[in-house]
C-alpha cells in the first residue's frame, strides 16, 4: 500500500505551509502521511496527490529534567525513543509499532502518533497519546499555521486544540511539531500470568488487580486457542523492592483465580511488546481486525458475540475494555453489524481498523456518530478544513 | 473602579427583563428562579471579587431536561448565559453581566452512580469536587484532580476549566480524568460525548469542551475516571536558603526518575502567613520550602523518602523534617491547602497562575520580586514546583483604586515573563476576563481565530459566557 504520486514532501514548516495552501487554492485533495505505516486505517480515500511529513525531522527540544520532548513531526518514533532510553525515560502510553498488523514497511513517526492517537498497553495507567500530548503545531486546511498548548506540564490557555487534533486523522490539519510529556523509565519490571481463565473470570481478575492499590501498568488477556491454554497477564513497574512486595500482594489478592506464575524484567519487555503489537491475535493478511472499545466489564459479551455469530481470534487489553477480534470469515461487513449491535446497549465503539478496500467502503470504519455529534463534527471540520482538502473521507463521509 | 473592559450591554434584553423572567418561571416555577435584586446580588461575582455584575436573572434548573428547556428559551430572547458551579473561579470565569442569566448548577448535585468493577463514577456536575472523593473512599478509590477549593468547588466549575490540583503531578489534571460528558447546547439540543470507556469515538470533543470555560454548552453530567488510592502516603518539609537551591533539588528529583505524587513550594513570605494560620511547623528561618509527598506502602514509602533524602542533601536543605504521623501530616497539608485563605486574611491579593519550564525557577521568582517592588508591591509566592505551576499572591488593599490598577499590571507583567520563558498564562485557573487581553502574548491572532471559530460552531452567537478567554478586539462578528 502506498500513497498517491505526486508526494510533496516539504523540507520545513514554511514549505509545509505553501504545500497545504497551493493544494487549497487547486481544491486537490491530499492524502496526508509520515512514514505510511497505517495508510489501512480509515476509509479508502480518492486522493490525487500526497503531503508527506518525512522530511519534517529532528528532535526540537528535550529537558530531561522537565519530561518534555517536542520533535518534528515527522521525525521517526525509534529516534524519539533512543534519544529517551540514553536519558532512562520513555513515552508512557507505550505508542504501538501497526507494521506487524498492516503488513506495512516503512518508518513510523512521532507525528502519526499524535495524529492517530496511538497508545499501547500502558494506556489503562497514564492514559493515552492525547493525554502525553502537551502542544502542537499544525497547518490548517485554510493554510494556517497555529499553534496550541506548549511545553509546560499545565497549561488552561484558550482551547484545548491539542487534544482537538490528537486522534483526527490528519483530516482537519497536518502537523508540523509536536511536543509530549515523558516519564521516567522503571528500575524493573515484571509479569504475573494467571492461567486456564475463561474470559469473564480473567477480566474479574483484571478489574480486581487494577482495583487495588498496587499500580498495575498492563492488564491484557489472551484466551485459549490452538492448544494453547488462557493467559492473563498483569505488570508491575517500579524499583526492584517495591515491584517483589506488591508482586506478593498482587499474588495473594489473585489467589481465588488459581495458579499464578512470573515473568521476569527481559520476558515482560518482549511480552507486552507482542501484545501491543499484535502478535497473539495472529492476523494473516487477509483477517479483518476490529479494536472495540467497552467498558472492562462488557468485554466478554462483546467477544461472546462476535464468536457466536462468526469463526474469529480475540485479544483483550486494557483490563477488558479494549478487545481485539481478528476474522476472515465475518462475512461482506466483517461482522460489523454484530459487533456494534452488540455494543449499541452497553456503550462503546468499535472500530474497523484493518480489511479490505472493498470492506472498509461498504463498510463504517470508525464508529457512527450520534446525529448531533456527527453535526458538530462536520462543522468542526469546515472550520478546520473549509475546502476539504486534508485526508477527505478517511475518517468518515464528507469529513 | 473596573480596569477590564467588558462587552457592550445589550439594554434590549434588559429591557425584556419581566418577559424573559416570566418564561423561565414558567419551565422552572418562581421556586426556581431567582428574580429580586438583593437575591440576584449573590451572584455578581466570583473569587475575583474585584469585578461585580447584578444579572438579569439566576435559574436553577433541577435536571438535564431542564436545563435543555432553559437554554431553548433562552436561545430565543438573546439574552447571554453564564454557567455557574460553586462560583470560586480565580479568573473572573463565572462573573456574569446585566444582561446574561446565571444558569446555576447547585440542584444538579447527585452522584448518579458508582461502578468499581469499571473505576469510574458518573456525577451530575454541580456535585462538589470532594464529594466525589467522598462517596468512593470507603472502598479505598479517589477522584484524583483536587484544586485547592476542592471543598467548595464543582465538578462542572472543573470541567470548565481544566481544572489541576497538588496532585497532577503524577494523576494528571481534569482532561485525564474524564470519559464522558452530557451537554446542552445552546439551542436545548443534549449531546452525549464519551461514555464509561477509553477514547470516545470521532473526533476529540471531550478534549475541546473540557477547558472550554463554559463557551460551548452547559455540561449537566460527566462520567469520571475513580482511581484506587494508594496504602499510605507521607509528606516531607525542606527548606533551602535560595530559591536555586530548592529549584536544583526538584529537577533532580524529577532527572533521578522519581515522580512524587506533589512538589509543592511556598517562599519566605508564603510560609510566615500560613504558619500563622495552620501552626504546620513550618520553618520560619529558610528562603523556600518544599513540602514532597510520596505514596505506596510502609516499605515503599520509606525507600521514596530515603532516595529523595539522599538527592537533596547535596543541595544542603537547612531543614528536612519527615512526617511522623497523620495528625502532622493533615497539618502539613492545611498550611498549604489553606494558603490563599490564610494570605487573604492580612491582605487583598490578585493570584496569578503562569507556567514557566522548571529549570527557569530561580530566575523568574527574583524577576518577580522585582516586578513587584517596582509597582510598590509584596508578593508571596505558593506553588506546584514539580510542573512549574506558580502561584504569585499579588498583595493590595481593594479600597485603594491606585493599588488595585498597580497589582493588575504587575499580575501582567509576572504573565508576560510566564510567556517570555516558554512558559504559559494559566495552568489551572483559567483565562476567564482576568487574562483575556494578555492572550495575544501567547498566540498568534491567526492561533486565537481557529479557536474562536471553534467557539462559533457550538454558540453562533456568542451567547455562552462570551465575555472571557478572547481578547474583545479581533472576535468575530455575530448577528445578535
Amino acid at each position: 500500500m502506498s500513497i498517491a504520486a505526486p508526494v510533496t514532501t516539504p523540507d520545513d514548516e514554511a514549505q509545509l505551509v505553501e504545500a497545504v495552501a497551493d493544494a487549497g487554492a487547486r481544491t486537490v485533495p491530499l492524502a496526508i502521511a509520515g512514514g505510511a505505516t497505517r495508510l489501512g486505517l480509515g476509509r479508502p480515500m480518492q486522493t490525487a496527490e500526497s503531503l508527506s511529513t518525512a522530511n519534517l525531522t529532528g528532535i526540537t527540544l528535550y529537558e530531561p529534567a522537565e519530561l518534555v520532548i517536542s520533535a518534528r513531526a515527522g521525525t521517526p518514533l525509534a529516534e524519539i525513543e533512543t534519544t529517551l532510553a540514553a536519558q532512562n525515560q520513555r513515552l508512557g502510553f507505550e505508542p504501538v509499532d501497526h507494521r506487524r498488523l498492516f503488513g506495512s514497511q516503512g518508518t513510523p513517526t512521532i507525528g502519526a502518533v499524535a495524529a492517530a492517537n496511538v497508545s499501547g498497553p500502558r494506556r489503562i495507567q497514564v492514559g493515552a497519546a492525547r493525554d502525553s500530548l502537551i502542544g502542537l503545531r499544525a497547518v490548517t486546511g485554510a493554510g494556517a499555521l497555529i499553534k496550541s498548548g506548549g511545553r509546560v506540564m499545565k497549561n488552561v490557555t484558550g482551547y484545548d486544540l491539542v487534544k482537538f487534533l490528537a486522534g483526527s486523522y490528519g483530516t482537519l490539519s497536518v502537523l508540523s511539531e509536536v511536543t509530549f510529556k515523558v516519564q521516567p523509565s522503571p528500575e524493573t519490571e515484571v509479569t504475573l500470568v494467571l492461567n486456564g481463565l475463561d474470559d469473564d473470570r480473567a477480566v474479574e481478575a483484571l478489574s480486581t488487580a487494577l482495583g487495588s492499590p498496587f499500580s498495575v501498568t498492563g492488564a491484557a488477556h489472551l484466551p485459549a486457542g490452538d492448544g494453547d491454554v488462557a493467559r492473563t497477564l498483569i505488570r508491575l513497574e517500579g524499583f526492584a523492592d517495591s515491584v517483589d512486595e506488591r508482586m506478593k500482594d498482587l499474588v495473594a489478592l489473585l489467589a481465588p483465580y488459581g495458579a499464578t506464575e512470573s515473568l521476569d524484567a527481559d520476558a515482560t519487555r518482549t511480552l507486552w511488546r507482542a501484545v501491543g503489537d499484535l502478535e497473539a491475535l495472529g492476523a494473516p493478511d487477509d483477517a479483518a481486525v476490529w479494536k472495540v472499545s467497552v467498558k472492562p466489564s462488557d468485554g466478554p459479551a462483546i467477544a461472546a458475540a462476535a464468536r457466536a455469530a462468526f469463526a474469529c481470534r480475540v485479544v483483550y487489553d486494557w483490563g477488558g475494555g479494549l478487545v481485539w477480534i481478528a476474522t476472515e470469515t465475518g462475512g461482506f461487513d466483517a461482522g460489523a453489524a454484530v459487533i456494534r449491535d452488540a455494543i449499541a446497549p452497553l456503550g462503546g465503539h468499535a472500530t474497523l481498523v484493518k480489511a479490505s478496500d472493498a470492506v472498509r467502503l461498504a463498510t463504517d470504519v470508525f464508529q457512527p456518530l450520534a446525529p448531533p455529534l456527527m453535526d458538530l463534527t462536520r462543522k468542526l471540520k469546515a472550520r478546520f478544513d473549509p475546502a476539504g482538502i486534508l485526508n477527505p473521507g478517511r475518517m468518515y463521509a464528507g469529513v | 473602579m473596573t480596569h477590564i473592559a467588558m462587552p457592550a450591554i445589550d439594554e434590549a434584553v434588559i429591557g425584556r427583563r419581566d418577559e424573559i423572567v416570566a418564561g423561565l418561571v414558567a419551565i422552572l416555577g418562581a421556586e426556581h428562579v431567582i428574580a429580586t435584586e438583593d437575591e440576584r446580588r449573590a451572584y455578581e461575582t466570583d473569587a475575583l471579587t474585584a469585578y461585580r455584575a447584578v444579572p438579569l436573572a439566576v435559574v436553577l434548573p433541577g435536571s438535564t431536561e431542564e436545563v435543555s428547556k432553559v437554554l431553548a428559551f433562552l436561545n430565543g430572547t438573546g439574552a447571554k448565559v453564564i454557567a455557574r458551579g460553586a462560583g470560586t473561579s480565580l479568573s473572573g470565569g463565572a462573573l456574569p453581566s446585566e444582561d446574561a442569566v446565571v444558569l446555576g448548577l447547585a440542584r444538579l448535585n447527585r452522584i448518579v452512580d458508582i461502578d468499581y468493577a469499571n473505576r469510574v463514577a458518573r456525577v451530575q456536575t454541580g456535585v462538589t469536587n470532594v464529594n466525589i472523593t467522598n462517596a468512593v473512599a470507603g472502598q479505598g478509590f479517589f477522584y484524583a484532580p483536587d484544586p485547592s477549593s476542592q471543598l467548595a468547588c464543582t465538578i462542572g466549575g472543573n470541567i470548565a476549566m481544566n481544572s489541576g490540583g497538588a496532585h497532577c503531578l503524577k494523576y494528571g489534571v481534569t482532561t485525564n480524568n474524564i470519559l464522558g460528558l452530557r451537554m446542552v447546547m445552546l439551542d436545548g439540543t443534549i449531546v452525549d460525548i464519551g461514555g464509561s470507556e477509553c477514547d470516545a469515538a470521532g473526533y476529540d470533543l471531550l478534549g475541546l469542551v473540557i477547558g472550554s470555560e463554559g463557551q460551548l454548552g452547559v455540561v449537566t453530567e460527566a462520567t469520571v475516571r475513580i482511581l484506587r488510592a494508594a496504602e499510605g502516603a507521607r509528606p516531607m518539609l525542606m527548606g533551602f536558603d535560595s530559591a536555586e537551591s530548592a529549584g536544583a533539588c526538584v529537577a533532580a528529583i524529577i532527572g533521578s526518575g522519581i515522580i512524587p505524587v506533589a512538589i509543592e513550594y511556598m517562599d519566605r513570605p508564603a510560609i510566615k502567613v500560613c504558619e500563622a494560620f495552620a501552626h504546620a511547623g513550618y520553618p520560619l528561618d529558610v528562603e523556600a520550602l518544599l513540602i514532597i509527598e510520596v505514596e505506596g506502602s510502609e516499605a515503599e514509602i520509606a525507600d521514596l523518602i530515603a532516595r529523595i533524602t539522599g538527592i537533596a542533601e547535596a543541595f544542603k536543605p537547612s531543614t528536612l523534617r519527615i512526617s511522623q504521623s497523620a495528625t502532622e501530616s493533615a497539618a502539613i497539608w492545611k498550611g498549604r491547602k489553606s494558603a490563599f485563605g490564610a494570605m487573604g486574611r492580612i491582605a487583598d491579593y490578585m493570584c496569578m497562575d503562569g507556567v514557566i519550564p522548571t529549570s527557569r525557577l530561580p530566575e523568574v521568582l527574583s524577576r518577580i520580586t522585582a516586578i513587584c517592588e517596582g509597582y510598590g508591591l509584596a508578593v508571596a509566592n505558593i506553588f506546584h514546583a514539580g510542573d512549574g505551576n506558580l502561584h504569585p499572591l499579588v498583595l493590595y488593599d481593594m479600597n485603594d483604586p491606585d493599588q488595585l490598577e498597580k497589582a493588575e499590571l504587575a499580575g501582567g507583567d509576572i504573565l508576560k515573563v510566564c510567556v517570555e520563558v516558554g512558559g504559559c498564562l494559566t495552568g489551572e485557573h483559567g483565562v476567564g476576563i482576568e487574562k483575556r487581553e494578555l492572550m495575544s502574548e501567547q498566540f498568534t491572532q491567526v492561533d486565537l481565530d481557529q479557536q474562536m471559530q471553534v467557539k462559533s460552531v457550538f454558540d453562533p452567537g456568542w451567547k455562552l459566557n462570551p465575555a472571557k478567554v478572547f481578547p474583545l478586539e479581533g472576535r468575530p462578528a455575530v448577528s445578535a
